[in-house]
């Protein structure tokens, strides 16, 4: 049995792989939803078998937005003192690589989780979108920060304003995707991906991504200065030696993520 | 509940009828909705392994009907609401189409034909580059299809001078795969079908993206579509039945699957 509602989880070798598991209503993400998705993911955070995590969707689509039947009636004061948005902040805290497996729709909410992972592979069907400007409202997890960040002010405004769907080869040339791939292989070359980052030095995979986050916040200043700590970090793992040794010797190296 | 077309399936095999013969079956709105509805029916449904489109009556399908064109009328704004639709289903249809050509097939009905993967022409068929002479470019994804099945030069003296292509003729430039007589027309389309019906559909599915997807883009990325294809295809109990009655030295039977 399950210890979640709305998503399914499990481990293969060193991945974990989260399923959004709400598909009669298109993974549409409620707050249950989101509180299960951060606290797997923070669960396997900490869990020493897990080096890199899947979110992927069950039936035909990613997460088609968000649940509007629980917010519909919602006021202001309400949604404050709710602080809902405060667990896609936790997302953000998340150390190690969270790879996004897109087909069908991500659209709403579930174009920000997507977002709101280090890498997005997409099926050629997948479609994005932020459709809340044609509801009244906008993107409140996110949407209107990362999108600029990734696609720049002038693209972000127009599919902000427009709320037209983006296909996924679209989403590719603009640098949202890292791969388009056929649906059949979706979740299959995701995995792949995954396991290739799974052998790479575990340390040297946390502090790359804590380093290159900080490029998108820090002015470039600061991001250097924080990236050569984390730089002379690497060199108390035993992977440093490892691998440098490995390197001299010329044969393989074997890491083992301390 | 179609009304301007009728739908069937018999055999796995879906019929996608024209359903106008008095307006020789142009397009009207409702048409090419339904054609798009009929065809997301006939790509969900397991049963259909092959489609055929075909006009009811003396002609294929005349193209737009002129009756709706007005003053006022924004043409590209017809082609982005109702052509792509139907022209982007057409295009991403996983299921091999055999446009059946029984006769006439003008302007955007003869985009139609050119959007399918196989066109079978009757002896009375015909095809008509009709755009210019009033005064139009041909549209409805035709001149995207025209030079890919001809070649640059041809589709252009067809786009152009607007003259009437008949069967043989069509034959010849490599525009159908068969002239068919008019005595053998309904027979030999059934066969046709029935034919493609029995193919491993999912490997037929995946040689239509090869090629849609072979005009664009490096060799190398070629090279990597077509492995992502054959291992799809090599996935399918269709290969796997492939194989067996290669080495059992009989004829497959492949179930779509």
């Amino acid at each position: 049995m399950s210890k979640y509602a709305h998503i399914q989880t499990y481990i293969e070798g060193s991945i974990a792989v989260i399923e959004l598991n709400r598909p009669h209503v298109l993974n549409a993400l409620n707050r249950q939803m989101v509180t299960e998705i951060v606290k797997a993911m923070e669960e396997y955070d900490r869990h020493d078998d897990v080096r890199v995590m899947v979110l992927t969707g069950k039936g035909r689509a990613f997460a088609a937005g968000a649940d509007i039947d629980e917010m519909a009636d919602d006021d202001s004061i309400t949604l404050e003192m709710l602080n809902q948005f405060a667990e896609w902040d936790r997302l953000a805290w998340i150390k190690k690589p969270m790879i996004a497996a897109v087909h069908g729709f991500a659209l709403g909410g579930g174009f920000e989780l997507a977002l709101s992972c280090d890498l997005l592979l997409a099926s050629e069907t997948a479609e994005f979108g932020f459709p809340e400007v044609n509801i009244g409202v906008m993107p409140g997890a996110g949407g209107t920060q990362r999108l600029t960040k990734l696609i720049g002010k002038t693209k972000a405004l127009e599919w902000l304003w427009t709320g037209e769907r983006m296909s996924a080869k679209t989403a590719y040339e603009l640098g949202i995707v890292n791969r388009v791939v056929a649906p059949e292989l979706l979740l299959e070359e995701t995995i792949k991906l995954a396991k290739k980052i799974a052998q790479q030095p575990p340390l040297s995979v946390r502090f790359i991504k804590e380093a290159v986050h900080k490029a998108v916040d820090y002015s470039l200043y600061e991001g250097m200065q924080f990236e050569r700590k984390n730089f002379y970090l690497l060199f108390s793992s035993e992977d440093q030696k490892e691998g440098m040794q490995a390197f001299m010797e010329k044969r393989k190296p074997n890491f083992k993520g301390k | 509940m179609y009304e301007t077309i009728r739908y069937e399936v018999r055999e796995h095999v879906a019929w996608l009828i024209l359903q106008r013969p008095d307006k020789l079956n142009a397009f009207t709105e409702q048409m090419n909705k339904e054609i798009v509805s009929a065809l997301k029916q006939a790509a969900g449904d397991e049963m259909v392994r092959s489609v055929v489109i075909t006009g009811e009556g003396r002609a294929f399908c005349s193209g737009e009907d002129l009756a709706g064109v007005t003053e006022e009328l924004d043409h590209g704004e017809v082609l982005r609401t109702r052509y792509a639709p139907m022209m982007k289903a057409l295009h991403h249809f996983e299921k091999p189409v055999i446009a059946a050509v029984n006769g006439v097939a003008a302007g955007a009905g003869m985009s139609l034909a050119l959007a399918c993967d196989f066109r079978l022409a009757s002896e009375k068929a015909s095809f008509i580059e009709a755009f210019i002479h009033v005064g139009l470019v041909p549209d409805a994804g035709n001149l995207y299809y025209l030079p890919r099945l001809i070649g640059h030069a041809k589709a252009l003296e067809l786009a152009v001078l607007g003259e009437k292509v008949s069967a043989q003729t069509a034959y010849e430039l490599g525009l159908v795969t068969a002239v068919i007589p008019e005595s053998e027309w309904e027979t030999e389309v059934q066969r046709f079908a029935a034919k493609l019906a029995q193919m491993p559909t999912k490997a037929i599915g995946l040689i239509k993206r090869l090629l849609r997807e072979s005009g664009s883009g490096s060799f190398a990325e070629y090279l990597e579509k077509e492995a992502y294809g054959q291992r799809i295809a090599g996935l399918t109990e269709d290969h796997r039945e492939g194989v067996r009655a290669f080495f059992e030295k009989r004829p497959a039977v492949f179930k779509g699957k």
